[in-house]
């Protein structure tokens, strides 16, 4: 086919690419090291928004401060006798259940965010399907580390004194931050298949709402019946109570912990290829 | 070495449910020409292009950017192409100069080769002032500009441009023209889409009209006018009544019918070149037709839609076009 020259062409011919240019100009796929980096770009892409919206800090701020006054003082006396009493066993669960809400969020944001143009364009780019998920995951981790530490000290302000002393409150932050980043791939995965934000704040609910109460984290297991507690048994989110109980209260690394870490992985093993490719058939 | 077409499809299909958007469309452009896609709103442009960039799957035919296939390399694919969407894709929250920055480290640019390149990006589209301003505070034409700035970071051979002046004022509009020129100047090859007959004349060294998903013409932009004469010569006569001595004497003249609207005294004449209206014009005073006014214009698309599909545009008051569309429109 021949072209047909309205406009003069430029003075010098620009180089035509061939197939040997092509080949040598493409890679067949992303490699680890920059999957990384496009990840870590997309998170400082997210804490740049998060700079810019301050609003998206209120679930993590209030919500501390709120749950753990009400949960202490109103379960308090009937559950543990005391508030005092109750405080070792309801701050580890005010923590996972903040550290949850928390990773709702992110679903409702992701489906906002790919609704928009920019996504268009990510999606364009020759980038790992994976980053822009997990890139605002990574930045999500600072809101948890606020959501935890605003518990912490909520909770030593109503007069909890963790046992397990600095050390054991540092850690039971981190694996909070870690079960919160893990959990988030299952509501990730709900924002790349819902229709809208909305639609995504609603199923989140109401995987919330069971994730976090019928968990360990407000009353003891004992107490339960048979068959909820066997569903409180198998929650992550038990797992990741028990742990942080056993950190914050007894600076004890137990089998708890590993076994929350393990339970982290399953879900991550689970969620995140599921999320990945709800994004690509979103393409 | 034998060099390879930027863009080869055969039998592109897209369908949504039992609509098919695109249906059966062939491609074919040549490295370093401007390609242009012409077609009304809805006639498959965007979804066409969206299936070469990989942002929709092809649900038939096949698609070659460069000799790597689409479909089954969409990696290798993204990384010969930049897309600059209809609606700016860039990020709200971020400035420009963070755009572009992000856009070059998402692509593996440095993050000093990054900034060097959003530098002189911004500068070369006449943004330097506004690099630190959020998107929030630019106009349309500075957003469209910092969309396509965005694509070229990485120097892509290909551009694609949805629709690049659509809402855009004459004078921005002028500067995208140049813009887009440049870029074949530098080596780019560009396929836009377009709903603008002038703008594909502009820049388009061959065209393809799209219509209903289907391709109806391909040419050059001479070719296509010259299937409703190179212009259009528009008249009012002072006697409605006068209609049929007027059109006598342009067959005469011309061998052609006018296209007559017999409530207004209105006659269209579609004119080889435009110096032939001041040989109508003499011959209707020579015959006695009072004119009250006269106007020559370009062809527009939709008479190219009605000479090759035999129905138009169906856009009667779209709100995206041009002053002169509206002009049109007022008059008619």
């Amino acid at each position: 086919m021949t072209m047909q020259l309205t406009r003069p062409m430029p003075l010098a011919e620009p180089k035509r690419l061939t197939a040997a240019d092509v080949a040598a100009r493409t890679t067949s796929h992303n490699s680890v090291g920059q999957t990384l980096s496009q990840t870590m770009s997309m998170a400082w892409r997210a804490t740049k928004k998060m700079r810019r919206n301050p609003e998206q800090f209120f679930d993590v701020t209030i919500q501390p401060l709120l749950f753990t006054a009400m949960f202490a003082y109103l379960l308090g006396g009937g559950l543990s006798g005391s508030v005092q009493a109750y405080l070792p066993l309801v701050i580890p669960g005010i923590l996972a259940q903040t550290a949850l809400t928390a990773c709702m969020a992110t679903g409702v944001q992701l489906r906002e965010d790919m609704e928009k143009g920019v996504f268009d364009r990510f999606k364009s780019l020759p980038m790992a399907r994976i980053a822009p998920l997990a890139g605002p995951m990574v930045a999500d981790l600072l809101r948890y580390a606020i959501a935890s530490t605003l518990t912490f000290l909520t909770g030593i302000a109503m007069g909890y004194r963790p046992g397990g002393g600095v050390a054991g409150v540092v850690l039971a932050i981190l694996l909070t931050m870690i079960a919160g980043w893990s959990l988030a791939w299952v509501f990730t995965w709900v924002g790349t298949l819902a229709r809208s934000a909305q639609s995504v704040q609603g199923i989140s609910m109401m995987i919330m709402f069971p994730l976090t109460f019928m968990s360990n984290a407000l009353v003891p297991v004992e107490t339960l019946p048979g068959w909820l507690a066997a569903f409180v048994k198998v929650n992550p989110v038990s797992y990741v109570v028990t742990a942080t109980r056993d950190l914050a209260n007894d600076g004890q690394v137990t089998g708890h912990v590993g076994w929350a870490i393990v339970a982290c992985a399953a879900v991550i093993a689970i969620f995140a290829p599921l999320s990945v490719r709800g994004y690509k058939r979103h393409l | 070495m034998k060099h390879i077409p930027a863009v080869h499809a055969e039998g592109l299909v897209k369908s949504f449910g039992d609509f098919r958007a695109v249906d059966g469309v062939d491609l074919h452009v040549e490295q370093g020409e401007i390609y242009g896609v012409l077609g009304p709103n809805g006639a498959g442009k965007t979804t066409m292009l969206k299936m070469l960039a990989t942002l929709l799957p092809i649900d038939g035919g096949r698609a070659e950017i460069f000799g790597v296939d689409v479909r089954r390399d969409p990696h290798r694919t993204r990384q010969l192409l930049g897309v600059t969407g209809q609606y700016a894709s860039v990020d709200e929250n971020l400035t420009a100069n963070e755009n572009l920055w992000l856009f070059g480290r998402l692509q593996g640019v440095s993050s000093r080769t990054s900034r060097a390149t959003a530098a002189r990006l911004l500068e070369q589209f006449g943004l330097q002032e506004a690099a630190n301003k959020p998107i929030s505070q630019f106009s349309g034409g500075m957003r469209r500009r910092l969309d396509l700035a965005a694509s070229l970071i990485t120097r892509p051979p290909l551009i694609f441009l949805d629709e690049p002046t659509t809402g855009l004022d004459p004078r921005t509009r002028g500067q995208m023209w140049d813009t887009i020129r440049e870029l074949v100047a530098g080596g780019c090859t560009v396929l836009l889409t377009t709903q603008y007959l002038d703008e594909a004349d502009q820049l388009a060294g061959r065209i393809a009209v799209i219509d209903r998903g289907r391709k109806v013409a391909e040419g050059t932009p001479d070719e296509l006018k010259a299937s409703v004469g190179n212009s259009t010569l528009r008249l009012r006569l002072t006697e409605p009544a006068d209609q049929p001595v007027a059109a006598q004497v342009v067959r005469r003249l011309l061998g052609e019918d006018p296209v007559l609207s017999p409530e207004s005294g209105r006659l269209n004449v579609a004119l080889d070149a435009a110096d032939r209206a001041a040989d109508v014009l003499i011959s209707l005073r020579e015959a006695g037709v009072g004119v009250t006014s006269v106007s020559v214009d370009a062809p527009t698309l939709d008479e190219v839609f009605l000479a090759l599909t035999g129905h138009g545009t169906g856009e009667g008051a779209d709100p995206s076009a041009t002053a002169d569309d509206r002009e049109l429109e007022v008059a008619r």
